[in-house]
């Protein structure tokens, strides 16, 4: 056999959903004790292909082979069966039943409840992942949650574990402890098939990496031995545009948040306690901090979704916590949520109706409650133009589009209303690279007109590109926002809490 | 009037037959929640049950084929609704009335010639001696077989749930039906079978009403007892403890409220009818204003799994 | 994304189509129509009827066979009056998620409330009597609705198990009405109101004679017109539609859950509480122990067959309309069970949610899992 020293080999392999192809004969290996990077963009195909591997997505032509034998997973369980373990990027947890019973559930033969719950202290302590087998998976941080996949995956002693984005829910310090574990599990003998984007860790981390382009293999490079540079240039496929930089000049107090405390908005949620800051006009306020730390609470707080006590939010000095969405837009307060599909945008409607959702009050689209269709379709269509989103008019159903154009629609829906302050939750995630510039370009460009911009996101990368002054959420707590430009990464970790749930680093 | 004449001992061994049928429905439809799919069809498959486990009872002279009957036609119309929300996608709510609305005209046209027949007897068990005994004899020594095996399986449900691998299983699926997915549970068999047993127990229930606790035929006989299974699972909170208390409790309201009738209470009779679906709304309110109670249910009831990837 | 949409049928997938399909969103009554007379035929043959004969005599005879017709007719505006009316309001619930399926409970109390503000006026018989009469039966509605409205606002109760708890509260207390408080001082003893429809004061007449049109059918149209200008242009409407398909987006449109549960509760019982007067003071004529016939419940089965659309609506509530007095007419001439024709409803309504799936996905044959 030509391919006897890779552990899994991967021939050829094409899957193609309508409209779009996925992958086309993607072909490439993973050596045992190896950890294998895939390197590509949103909608490379990455995670067409490790469904693939796992089982869960069957591949309309080509071969894999585990260790020289056929590997034709039926379903995730075949897989698992012949040494396949997966962590996914959105953990396929079960949030009201505990550590153990998620463990169990994943496992073919899981020994009794008493007897498992050894096994997962054993193996989370030998691993360096401390979980407690008893608590309610709900409770735990995204650290905490992510260990639950780890350490299901390793019960069952896998000979291949797939890592999908497992840093993006990290901070720099739990980033840290992770890859110890993965190299722990490399001198094992185990090989480590990691997805990421973040280039800078797959050089620090990965043997081998293959890189995927609209569905397809267009290269492969040792990481240690290439630039982040030349890896982003095969990623993307030409050079990359940084975007303009910007003079910065903070004019006065446009919204003061002062001792803001919340419940949470979901069972699982996290509360907001005692969130303290202020943002100028002409600033961007980069809040950072791990998914799940309070960022669904702060936005809805501030965009009037979630009302909060009088005297704790101020707007131009004026006290808004009471207020409605509605009347909070009226006084140029707008806002964009993280989830596109079902919160900023509603999937059914057509982009006409989704420019009413928000604008309906400041851009006239009504006439005593009437609506104005005609003039709800041009501002629709101005979104479109303005923002260069790819559709094939107003018309079309919101979840018809891309996650890149349906978010630069969301964005320029709101942008294209004159905002004074603009929320916005997760701005590019899922997003192209060239969508993503184009959006971090037009946050900065409001700003640069004077109005004030609060950008939440989990990608410190954009966080330190576009922000003035930079925050962290930790456990519903805002530590003391700090000028972006005098930060190193260390204190940016610590700022987001270090290591989650372990005894202070 | 007379409070005298009504006897607490009785009362208690007549309301643990009043609250079989609803024990038996909601048992089953905290199975289907529990798998995470609300079927509002209890009414209608409990009638199905009734008017299939009394005609076949009757023809055959065999009250245990009627019941088995019962099981078998219900659980087939639950299949139907199986059928559109599992494999379909329909909405389960509008589907669950379907059924109900459905249930109701078939049974009505199955039970045409049976109005006014009396049904064969379903005799207690005979435990010897031990009905005989004082207070606890006629409570709990001298029921039909029915009653026993609904409080089996009270305890053979919560055991299945909370104790079982394949019980844990299902309530994955309740709690997050795209992750039991990735993790490679056969969400929609799953929901099936727990779609049939509902079907299945809630035909038991129907066919309790037209063969006991009645016995006779009469369209629309449950007069809301499905309703009220669907209510008890949620004053149960989903447990299946909970739901043989508050089938009790609604038992005991059913009952005592029939005695208070017949003790000539000066209180109209329609309002005296009207109390159970008055009190059943109370506790509801009562147990759904507590949060501990709105957690308690699955996370994924009534949403509509397709799946995309 | 393709997907199996169950293990037992690996070889058909389900396809989200990115948009619903206009075609099939028209098409899809049409075709559960079709589904369910030849699946009723079915039954009827079970039954040892002429399956043809039967269909025929349903749909075909009330409005033009010779002999019948001139009764029947007007039946059917009488018929699909209530049911329009009723459907109408609850389909602002149903696109809002809020399921309203007690109005066979609002309807018995708006028929109660405006029988009482008639009956305790009787026998002043001015032109105000009426009028009173129709706010009372709205009102009367309107508060029935409120107990399940107000309980899932503020209380979180599912407002499907109160609202429909609720019908057999008023059943009974319909019953104590017939035979208590209400009851002809001059009828004998018997159960039953005076007779409404024959006092001038409260009479609902048949407005053009011949068409079976009254007030309660006037009604039902001007209800249509409104509810297809509230969903089509406003705001209220937008609001709705945004709040059934996507909650979370509503809240961040601004949109008040409480007060949107409230409003749409408000519509569906004042409209069901107006079909209950205009019943009693008309067709029905009086408060009687078995005033109500099911049409709160038979006006659910319109609401999703009309596509929860006001001139769908219109159409589902004449073809209901007319199976009611097809199925009287089919009684009366092949024998056949009333039981058989509700059943026959409850089937249209399982044909449509089946069908309904073409609007929304497509529907592939794979010819190959894996590839070789």
């Amino acid at each position: 056999m030509s391919s006897g020293a890779d552990l899994l080999r991967v021939d050829g392999l094409t899957k193609a959903y309508p409209g779009v192809v996925a992958n086309r004969d993607v072909t490439f290996g993973i050596k045992a004790g190896n950890v294998h990077a895939l390197l590509g963009e949103n909608g490379a195909g990455k995670s067409t292909l490790v469904k693939m591997i796992y089982g869960l997505v069957r591949p309309d032509a080509g071969r894999m082979q585990l260790a020289g034998l056929p590997h034709t997973p039926g379903d995730p369980r075949d897989a698992r069966a012949s040494g396949v373990g997966m962590v996914f990027q959105h953990f396929s947890l079960f949030d009201a039943l505990d550590v153990g019973e998620n463990i169990a559930l994943g496992m073919e033969n899981a020994p009794p409840r008493r007897a498992l719950a050894k096994a997962i202290r054993d193996v989370s302590t030998a691993y360096g992942l401390p979980l407690d087998p008893g608590r309610r998976v709900g409770d735990l941080s995204a650290g905490e949650r992510q260990r639950v996949e780890i350490v299901r995956c390793l019960l069952q002693e896998p000979r291949l574990l797939i890592m999908d984005e497992p840093t993006s829910v990290l901070t720099p310090q739990e980033a840290r402890l992770l890859f110890g574990t993965l190299r722990k599990l490399r001198a094992e003998g185990v090989a480590i098939l990691y997805i990421s984007h973040k280039l800078e860790e797959i050089r620090a981390l990965c043997d081998s990496a293959t890189i995927l382009r609209q569905g397809e293999v267009v290269g492969s490079c040792v990481p240690a031995e290439t630039s982040v540079r030349a890896m982003a240039e095969m990623m993307v496929g030409d050079s990359l545009r940084a975007p303009r930089a910007r003079p910065h000049a903070p004019g006065d107090v446009r919204l003061s948040v002062a001792g803001l405390s919340t419940r949470p908005v979901s069972p699982f949620g996290t509360a907001l306690k005692d969130v303290t800051f202020e943002v100028r006009s002409g600033e961007i306020l980069g809040i950072g901090g791990v998914a799940g730390n309070g960022q669904d609470e702060l936005l809805a707080s501030l965009s009037g979704e979630m009302r909060s006590a009088s005297g704790h939010i101020r707007l131009e000095g004026r006290d808004i916590g009471r207020l409605g969405p509605n009347p909070r837009r009226a006084l140029g307060l707008l806002a964009a949520p993280e989830e596109r599909l079902g919160h900023a945008a509603a999937p059914d409607m057509s982009l006409t109706e989704n420019g009413v959702l928000t604008a309906h009050d400041r851009e006239g689209l009504t006439r005593r409650g009437m609506i104005d269709w005609r003039r709800a379709r041009a501002f629709a269509e101005g979104v479109i133009t303005r923002f260069d989103v790819r559709t094939p008019g107003p018309g079309t159903a919101a979840r018809a589009l891309s996650g890149g154009n349906l978010q630069k629609f969301v964005i320029g829906r709101e942008i294209l209303q004159r905002p004074e302050l603009l929320v916005v939750n997760q701005p590019t995630w899922g997003v192209d690279a060239s969508a993503a510039a184009a959006i971090r370009q037009a946050l900065l460009d409001l700003a640069s007109d004077g109005a004030s911009v609060i950008v939440i996101s989990q990608d410190l990368d954009e966080l330190m590109e576009i922000s003035d002054r930079f925050a962290a959420l930790n456990e519903g707590r805002l530590s003391a926002p700090r000028e972006t430009a005098d930060l190193g990464t260390e204190e940016i970790g610590l700022m987001m809490g270090g290591a989650h749930g372990l005894a202070p680093a | 009037m007379n409070f005298g004449s009504i006897d607490p001992v009785l009362l208690i061994a007549s309301l643990m037959v009043a609250a079989t049928p609803i024990v038996l429905a909601a048992l089953g439809e905290l199975v289907v929640e529990k798998s995470g799919v609300l079927n509002l069809g209890v009414e209608g498959m409990m009638i199905t049950g009734a008017i299939c486990g009394f005609a076949v009872a009757t023809e055959t002279g065999s009250p245990l084929a009627g019941f088995a009957a019962a099981a078998l036609g219900a659980m087939l119309l639950s299949l139907v609704f199986g059928l559109l929300t599992q494999v379909m996608l329909s909405n389960q709510v509008a589907t669950g009335l379907a059924l109900t609305l459905f249930g109701l005209g078939i049974s009505a046209l199955i039970g045409q010639d049976y109005i006014g027949v009396k049904p064969p007897r379903t005799q207690p068990i005979d435990f010897g001696g031990l009905g005989d005994l004082p207070l606890l004899g006629p409570v709990l020594f001298n029921h039909d077989w029915v009653v026993y095996l609904s409080l089996f399986m009270v305890f053979a449900t919560g055991f299945f749930l909370n104790r079982t691998r394949a019980g844990l299983v299902l309530r994955a699926c309740g709690e997050n039906h795209d992750a039991a997915h990735a993790i490679g549970i056969k969400v929609v068999r799953i929901r099936l079978a727990a779609i049939a047993f509902g079907g299945a127990c809630a035909g038991l229930g129907g066919a309790y009403l037209s063969l006991v606790r009645v016995p006779q035929w009469t369209e629309g006989m449950t007069a809301g007892a499905g309703w009220i299974a669907l209510a008890i699972v949620v004053f149960g909170a989903w447990r299946a403890g909970g739901v043989l208390l508050g089938a009790y409790l609604f038992g005991g309201m059913t009952v005592l409220q029939l005695n208070l009738q017949a003790a000539g209470v000066a209180l109209p009779v329609e309002y005296l009818s009207m109390s159970p679906y008055l009190i059943t709304i109370a506790v509801l309110v009562v147990m759904s204003a507590r949060r501990r109670t709105r957690l308690a249910a699955p996370a994924a009831l009534g949403r509509v799994f397709h799946a995309s990837s | 994304m393709p997907g199996r949409a169950a293990g037992m049928c690996g070889m058909i997938a389900l396809e989200k189509r990115p948009q619903p399909s206009r075609l099939w969103a028209l098409a899809t009554p049409l075709l559960a129509v079709l589904l369910t007379m030849i699946a009723g035929g079915l039954l009827f043959a079970l039954l040892g009827k002429d399956p043809f004969a039967a269909i025929r005599t349903i749909f075909w005879d009330p409005l033009f066979d010779p002999q019948f017709s001139g009764y029947s007719r007007p039946q059917l505006l009488v018929k699909a009056g209530p049911l329009i009316l009723i459907a109408i309001g609850l389909s602002f619930g149903f696109r809002a998620g809020v399921w309203n399926i007690g109005a066979e409970g609002q309807y018995i109390v708006g028929a109660l409330s405006g029988a009482a503000v008639g009956l305790a006026l009787y026998p002043y018989d001015g032109w105000i009597v009426f009028p009173a009469m129709v706010l009372a039966g709205l009102a009367g509605g309107i508060a029935w609705a409120m107990i399940p409205a107000i309980l899932r606002a503020y209380f979180k109760t599912n407002e499907i198990l109160v609202s429909l708890l609720l019908v057999y509260v008023a059943e009974n207390l319909l019953a104590s009405m017939a035979v208590g408080p209400l009851r002809n001082p001059e009828g004998g003893g018997f159960p039953g109101s005076r007779n409404l429809a024959q006092w001038s004061g409260s009479a609902n007449p048949e407005l053009i004679a011949g068409t079976g049109m009254h007030w309660g059918v006037v009604a039902a149209f001007i209800a249509v017109i409104a509810a297809y200008v509230l969903l089509a242009r406003h705001m209220f409407g937008f609001h709705v539609r945004l709040a059934g398909q996507a909650p979370r987006a509503a809240g961040f449109a601004g949109v008040d859950p409480a007060r949107l549960i409230i409003l749409c509760l408000g519509i569906s019982g004042g409209l069901a509480g107006l079909a209950g007067l205009f019943e009693v003071t008309g067709p029905a004529g009086q408060i009687g122990i078995d005033f109500n016939v099911g049409y709160g419940f038979t006006a659910i089965i319109v609401a999703f067959l009309g596509r929860l659309n006001p001139i769908g609506i219109l159409l589902a509530g004449l073809l209901m309309a007319l199976t009611y007095i097809g199925g009287e007419l089919a009684s009366f001439m092949l024998d056949i069970p009333m039981a058989a024709i509700q059943a026959f409803q409850g089937m249209l309504l399982f044909f449509l949610l089946a069908v309904d799936l073409l609007v929304n996905f497509r529907i592939r044959i794979k010819r190959r899992e894996i590839a070789p």
